[in-house]
């Protein structure tokens, strides 16, 4: 099957039904595998036993990020290429993603306190991560105000490609700024600063929460397109209704 | 469980950090469920009414 196929919402349903169960099931193994390396790591020599907090709060930041990337893919494939399934892909990543990013910012604020000595300071990195998340609620807003799907389409693909300007905003803040947040210690020139009874765990841990996100996201994507077929019976419904048949 | 991983002094802070994930992805994951129950249903629904869409229709009979 080409990949072009797949824009077929009825095609899509089909292959996401043989495929979500699969997903699922991989998704629940990597996550036992993930914990299962994350109790057993070693304690940081500075942070302690918070080092553990670093692996939920960083594939939760990695998955906030990838959730507005995917949406500016999928507005280009709104604006541009008028893809079937662009807006359904994009309107469907928006709640899935800013659930990540809350996910980070808790997760943040509460290594925050016992590290740093406060839960919240406004530098770069934590107010760009914020603004992200008021993006994500305005994106959802936007969807939730204008009742034609496609109308909604083009203006929130707008909101997310001009939204994605704060995605280098966030990943290069601690380079550019001075912060409190820790510099780059995974993807960077030269290979990571981790030790790898640390690194290990958490790159498991960023695959299992990958799976998640790309599980929850063909769910819901499937749930979406489940509910543009109803809007559209409805409205042959209210054709083909006694007294509108002249 | 902070007393069998011995997480520290600041165990309520990482018990919290993973508490407040689980919570959020289970709410993800019944939010996503129910919606899928739902929907399935409105459609059974309009289909039982003889409402069908027009690919259907067209569709050649077996």
């Amino acid at each position: 099957m080409a990949l072009i196929d797949l824009a077929n919402p009825t095609r899509f349903l089909a292959l996401a039904r043989r495929l979500l169960p699969w997903l699922a099931a991989l998704t629940v193994l990597a996550f036992a595998a993930g914990l299962y390396l994350t109790q057993g790591a070693p304690d940081d020599y500075q942070q302690g036993a918070t080092v553990k907090i670093m692996f939920i709060h960083v594939p939760a930041a990695w998955l906030g990020m990838f959730g507005w990337a995917l949406m500016s893919l999928a507005a280009l494939g709104t604006l541009v290429w008028r893809h079937p399934l662009a807006d359904v892909a994009a309107k469907t990543a928006a709640p899935i993603g800013a659930a990540f990013t809350f996910i980070c910012l808790v997760t943040g604020s509460l290594w925050g306190r016992p590290m740093w000595g406060t839960y919240w300071v406004w530098d770069a990195r934590l107010t760009s991560v914020l603004v992200l998340f008021l993006m994500y609620l305005g994106v959802i807003a936007l969807w939730r105000t204008v009742e034609d799907p496609s109308r909604a389409a083009r203006a929130a693909a707008v909101l997310t490609l001009v939204g994605a300007v704060n995605l280098p905003i966030i990943k290069w803040s601690v380079d550019w700024w001075n912060t409190l947040h820790q510099p780059t210690s995974v993807m960077k020139l030269g290979g990571p600063a981790i030790h790898p009874t640390i690194l290990l765990p958490l790159l498991v841990m960023a695959v299992a929460f990958t799976l998640l996100f790309v599980t929850l996201h063909i769910a819901a994507m499937t749930n979406e397109i489940l509910r543009r077929r109803v809007r559209s019976l409805m409205l042959l419904k209210a054709q083909v209704a006694p007294g509108s048949d002249a | 469980m902070s007393a069998v991983l011995n997480l520290g002094p600041h165990a309520d802070f990482i018990v919290a950090s993973y508490a407040v994930t689980l919570a959020v992805v289970v709410l993800l994951i019944v939010w996503i469920a129910a919606d899928h129950v739902v929907q399935r249903r409105k459609v059974a629904q309009l289909e039982s009414q003889g409402i069908t869409r027009r690919s259907a229709q067209a569709r050649p009979p077996a």
